[in-house]
């Protein structure tokens, strides 16, 4: 992508759990770091998260889970964003990913993984070294 | 010379006759960035009144603790934290807990219980039992106590949207072994503020949530006495990213702010303060963690008497639940977990806790193992049974660092309830995002301080040996949200649909009405309607509620 604009990321909270202090941290290191940020908030069904990225059409969508979701509402979100022909778009998952789930995930796109102690900064260069345009 | 002007001279000689080392930090911060000093001495608390800052333990200010005796007369109650997947799941591992010493049960319900979302809804989707155990109706609330005798055991139920729901579904349940309303102990957590501040799990907007609490209260009042009916939480807002002062102030203003509704509807102050509780969290740094509890008791003692005019010592008795924060617990050689727990535990007894839960050291990568709870209530037993700590009652009291932190504590407390005064009590601030603002400031400033090596935390972000996690993890068995599902169904062929449309149809006439609640929420709960039939119900007539996403 072109070096004068600015790398823009959709931070999201699927499913029911409200625990989003990881989420708002990192939202806040990424704008930090000079990306524009959307933070979705709360409670984003997979067809919310979706809409969202049309709407918005993020670089990167970082998915926060903690509550063991992850695998059932991942997956529905990588279909969704298929069915509407969206595929350059980095969408990863961090929070608790337990790691016998990893590859599960991986197999249907999801990357990242980030867990309970990982550095801001880590995932900063995490997303700008795997935007897929 | 007064003998602190002698004092003050003596400890500036001392100062520069001693060479100091070099300090290892510039400067040395607890977790809420209170500087604190090299060394205290009378001259922190010069003006301390022992009668009136402290008294004697189990009276007026209560600083002391809340009972005469504390633990010479009764431990704590071991209460560990537990539900997940079915209730039959659920209701084994109580039994193991209870078979190891546990002395109270606390039931943690799965997300879509927490929202009153039925089973069968898409929003339940890979959330069934995942986080606690799945209730939806009587049917699983009998599953979830089968064996155990409700009216020799207290229970606390970590609920809050739907907390009225899950009381009456309690009292039928007790009802159904035989025991009456007026036997049963335990709290339903109904702190609906910490939601909207932190927790997040809210239904309804905040004005409705405020009356059905308050119709607990009411209600518990006169048919469940012995009912805590609301645990003022302060643990979430610090789990969210607080400081220990937030911690205390938001916590303690949300308690005023329930006070100050129930006032309201009518109820006289010592008919229902008694039955509040409190929660708060237990986090790394020791001192202040034994310092906040001490700074609630008198704190809330002080507005009770002086503001509230409560007459009743019982009504400003604060009595509390401990944790042990789970945001402390790293992931990294987890096993490191156990020692942050231990010192968690020994902070909130010896700041006089009345019921602790010790984190399982898992839990920063699952819900915890059967092998893992065990050396967590274990631990409890070591500081109980073999540390000594609770031969004497607040033992720390009249150290000068102690002292001068509770007053620190205490008076920037009293700060933040200006503020949250200012701006139109606690409602108002949560609507005006005061309180999510200040969180997310202090937990971004607590991350970037880890980050850039001014807080360590060992083998996170020092001494890191970057080895493997290798711990046995608890897998939640995907089927659970099926059988649930299946469950449901069925209950829904046998029960009497006829019964059951007609409370509804009664609960929603009422919540329209300005009538207590609670009592159409047992009828229909007896009629085996669903916990989210009846927020269905609700939420026709209040509504739902969306916070504003800030970051």
């Amino acid at each position: 992508m072109s070096v004068d604009r600015k790398i823009k990321v959709l931070v999201c909270k699927p499913g029911l759990d409200g625990h989003d202090r990881g989420a708002k941290v990192l939202a806040r290191a990424l704008r930090d770091a000079g990306m524009e940020v959307i933070y979705t908030g709360i409670h984003q069904t997979p067809d919310d998260v979706v809409n969202t990225v049309i709407q918005e059409d993020p670089d990167a969508v970082m998915l926060s889970m903690l509550s063991g979701s992850h695998n059932a509402l991942c997956p529905l979100i990588m279909d969704k964003l298929k069915e509407h022909g969206i595929d350059d778009v980095l969408v990863a998952v961090g929070g608790i990913i337990p790691d016998e789930d990893k590859a599960f995930l991986g197999e249907h796109g999801l990357k990242g993984f980030h867990g309970p102690g990982t550095e801001l900064k880590t995932i900063v260069e995490f997303v700008k070294n795997n935007l897929k345009r | 010379m007064t003998e602190y002007d002698k004092i003050k001279q003596d400890k500036e000689e001392w100062e520069k006759s001693i060479s100091l080392k070099k300090e290892r930090k510039q400067s040395f911060k607890n977790l809420s960035e209170i500087e604190i000093n090299r060394l205290y001495t009378p001259n922190d608390i010069k003006d301390f009144n022992y009668a009136l800052d402290l008294g004697f333990p189990g009276q007026y200010p209560f600083t002391r603790g809340a009972y005469p005796n504390m633990y010479r007369g009764q431990l704590w109650t071991m209460r560990q934290f537990a539900g997940f997947g079915s209730a039959m799941q659920t209701n084994k591992r109580y039994k193991f807990l209870i078979n190891h010493g546990n002395t109270g049960l606390s039931v943690a319900f799965s997300l879509h219980t927490i929202y009153g979302i039925e089973a069968t809804d898409p929003r339940a989707l890979g959330e069934i039992g995942k986080e606690g155990v799945a209730i939806d109706s009587l049917k699983d609330m009998q599953t979830l106590f089968d064996g155990i005798d409700l009216s020799k055991i207290s229970t606390s139920m970590t609920i809050n949207g739907p907390a009225s729901i899950l009381l009456a579904l309690y009292i039928v349940t007790a009802e159904k072994q035989g025991h009456t309303p007026e036997e049963l102990r335990g709290t339903i957590q109904n702190d609906i503020l910490k939601e909207y501040i932190a927790q997040k799990s809210w239904i309804f907007p905040p004005e409705p949530s405020m009356r059905l609490i308050i119709d607990t209260i009411e209600y518990c009042t006169k048919h469940v006495p012995q009912w805590y009916t609301i645990s003022i939480s302060g643990y979430h807002i610090r789990e969210a990213g607080s400081t220990a002062v937030q911690e205390l102030a938001f916590t303690l203003a949300d308690g005023f702010a329930y006070v100050e509704a129930a006032l309201e509807r009518g109820l006289d102050i010592d008919d229902f303060a008694p039955r509040l509780s409190f929660f708060f969290n237990s986090h790394n740094n020791f001192f202040e963690e034994v310092c906040k509890y001490r700074a609630a008791r008198r704190i809330w003692a002080k507005h009770m008497k002086n503001k509230y005019g409560a007459k009743n010592p019982e009504s400003m008795r604060l009595r509390f639940h401990t944790q042990t924060a789970g945001v402390s617990l790293a992931a990294q050689e987890p096993e490191n977990n156990i020692a942050r727990v231990t010192l968690q535990g020994l902070a909130s007894v010896l700041g006089g806790t009345q019921s602790l839960h010790t984190n399982s050291f898992d839990e920063a990568l699952c819900l915890p193992t059967e092998n893992a709870v065990k050396i967590a209530l274990r631990t409890q037993q070591i500081i109980a049974h073999e540390s000594g700590v609770t031969d004497t009652v607040d033992p720390l009291a009249g150290s000068y660092y102690v002292e001068w932190l509770t007053n620190k504590m205490e008076e920037e407390s009293e700060n933040y309830f200006q503020r949250i005064e200012a701006l139109g009590g606690v409602v108002p601030a949560i609507k005006a995002n005061f309180f999510q603002k200040e969180i997310a400031n202090a937990s971004y400033k607590y991350q970037r301080e880890i980050e850039n090596r001014e807080r360590t935390i060992v083998a996170v972000n020092q001494f890191d040996q970057k080895e493997p996690c290798s711990v046995p993890l608890l897998k939640i068995d995907e089927e659970i949200a099926n059988e649930q599902i299946n469950k449901l169904n069925k209950l829904k062929e046998e029960r009497d649909n006829d019964k059951v449309k007609e409370k509804l149809e009664r609960l929603k006439e009422a919540a329209r009405g300005t009538e207590n609640l609670m009592p159409f929420i047992v009828d229909a709960v007896r009629e085996y309607t669903s916990i989210g039939e009846i927020i269905n119900t609700l939420t026709e007539v209040f509504g739902t509620y969306h916070e504003d996403s800030i970051f």
